[in-house]
């Protein structure tokens, strides 16, 4: 993840702004430069809200370089206040003990390394409310 | 748009192919399908591959495997849609002879897997890089949540998805192509190793080299030979988010659905009218989700479908009985031409033990990354 690329995205991953669309409200995290349901290129900007629940979720037992340390983790498709879904860790809790329905926050952590010798690279994670 | 035939075909092992190259993979199975049509020369080649970049270092696949093959100068196209590179091959393949532009076109696939990469990342990098893999999901982590939400929703149970290995173990065991030819057990799939639960390392299709190719030909060139063939009478692709989180509802596989609606409307049939199909389980849940999305079984119930026989060699909709990608192997790129060499083969009664009596339509179905891409194909015999 070189850094150029890992600075894009910091909006998203250090502060939540997703894109609303102002044709038809529905909200893009993250945010796009066209709205796939009504065509819309208008878009506003909104912060996500950290709070939601699980909508379904794993245990990742085999995972890729960067990750192996830290196996097993959870990863679930959380599903905000406002209806946006997203992809994130849920930490700071037994895996095992997960459900659907949990409900979660987002936090602010460490995600992982540019390399061996690279930056640390930072966004959000869920843990149990 | 002209009819198009599939004239011949032919694939290598898959398994771990220690002494092929890439481009050994895809050249045996290219000299095989050449000499099973009968023809002398090609007008064009469509060659599926994901990532041989990640895996071997290797791009500029088609114009190296028209050189390899003897073929150069001919046109060459590498075609990549993650896991049904292979399908989208035989689709541009298609559309090459169907628009008029060539007559005999070679369409296949290859994937070398084995060569030290890490294929966790390789496969990941089918996903939305940047918000599902930046925070460490990998592909049975993504297809275990669809089994989780079945599972949920629908009342799913264990047992049924590992009937789904189960089952096609069984037909794989007749294939003398397939990497893990071996019958497995409902107890040894739910006891095996988790890879990211509920999915263990039986629930999931394996690590695999190989190359798969088939031969296209217009009508005009078909009708000249003397042989057995099938004709491909629908034929779909579709698309939809690359990220799972993005779909509305996340046990649906929509990419499935419309590139089977598409196939069918086309062919003019439906559902009940297919006698066997191979489809895309590169885990178990993805075969029940496919049931579901291809019409064979109602949404909700590719499980209890499954677990009642019906996708069974003897059931009313023999599902991968060339073992499928979960026995047969998975070479990414190579599969979807595989699955159109296991149709071919079996409407033309060459496939052995597990040969499917009287089968005259048959369907292939080739899916990319969570379901962000699928190809619909439906054969008939001539």
């Amino acid at each position: 993840m070189p850094s150029p690329r890992y600075r894009r995205e910091m909006p998203q991953r250090y502060r939540l702004e997703a894109g609303k669309c102002k044709g038809c409200g529905k909200i893009f995290f993250p945010p796009r430069l066209i709205c796939n349901k009504c065509g819309s290129q208008e878009f506003e900007q909104v912060v996500l809200p950290e709070n939601g629940k699980i909508v379904t979720f794993t245990i990742i037992r085999v995972a890729p370089a960067q990750f192996e340390a830290e196996v097993p983790y959870a990863i679930a498709i959380v599903e905000l206040e406002n209806g946006v879904r997203i992809t994130t860790q849920v930490v700071d809790c037994d895996p095992e003990k997960l459900d659907i329905g949990n409900e979660v926050k987002l936090v602010f952590r460490k995600i992982q390394k540019e390399g061996k010798t690279g930056i640390l690279l930072y966004g959000y994670k869920a843990v149990l409310v | 748009m002209r009819d198009v035939y599939v004239i011949g075909c032919g694939m290598t092992k898959f398994g771990e192919i220690w002494e092929s190259s890439f481009r050994d993979l895809f050249v045996e199975a290219g000299l095989k399908a050449i000499k099973d049509a009968g023809v002398d020369h090609l007008d064009s080649m469509y060659v599926g591959t994901m990532t041989s970049g990640l895996f071997i270092g290797q791009e500029h696949v088609g114009a190296l495997m028209a050189d390899y093959l003897g073929m150069a100068p001919i046109p060459a196209v590498r075609v990549e849609s993650a896991c049904c590179s292979g399908g989208l091959a035989v689709r541009m393949g298609f559309l090459d002879i169907a628009s008029g532009n060539s007559d005999i076109v070679l369409a296949g696939g290859v994937e070398k897997m084995n060569d030290g990469a890490d294929v966790t990342f390789a496969l990941s990098t089918a996903a939305d890089q940047e918000y599902e893999c930046y925070h460490g999901v990998t592909f049975p982590g993504l297809y275990a949540m669809i089994a989780r939400a079945h599972m949920h929703r629908y009342g799913t149970t264990r047992n049924q998805l590992a009937q789904v290995a189960v089952k096609n173990h069984f037909n794989g065991s007749m294939n003398p192509n397939a990497q893990f030819p071996r019958k497995v057990t409902l107890e040894q799939v739910k006891s095996s190793v988790l890879v990211a639960d509920p999915l263990t390392v039986l629930d999931s299709s394996p690590v695999s080299d190989g190359g798969a190719c088939v031969i296209l030909a217009s009508e005009e060139v078909a009708k000249k030979l003397q042989k057995p063939m099938i004709k491909i009478i629908g034929s779909g692709v579709a698309t939809d988010s690359l990220a799972l989180d993005q779909r509305e509802d996340i046990t649906a596989l929509n990419a499935v659905k419309v590139s089977a609606e598409r196939a069918f409307k086309m062919a003019g049939l439906k559902p009940s009218d297919i006698d066997l199909a191979e489809v895309h389980d590169c885990f178990t849940i993805a075969e029940i989700c496919i049931l579901e999305e291809l019409g064979f079984a109602e949404r909700g119930k590719g499980g209890l479908f499954t677990e009642q026989g019906h996708t069974a060699l003897t059931g009313k909709i023999p599902i991968n009985t060339s073992g499928g990608l979960k026995s047969k192997g998975h070479p990414v790129g190579a599969t979807g031409a595989a699955q159109v060499v296991e149709i071919f083969e079996q409407l033309t009664g060459k496939s052995g033990e597990r040969q499917i009596k009287n089968a005259k339509i048959g369907l292939a179905q080739n899916m990319g990354g969570s379901g962000a891409s699928s190809v619909t194909h439906i054969f008939s015999l001539m």
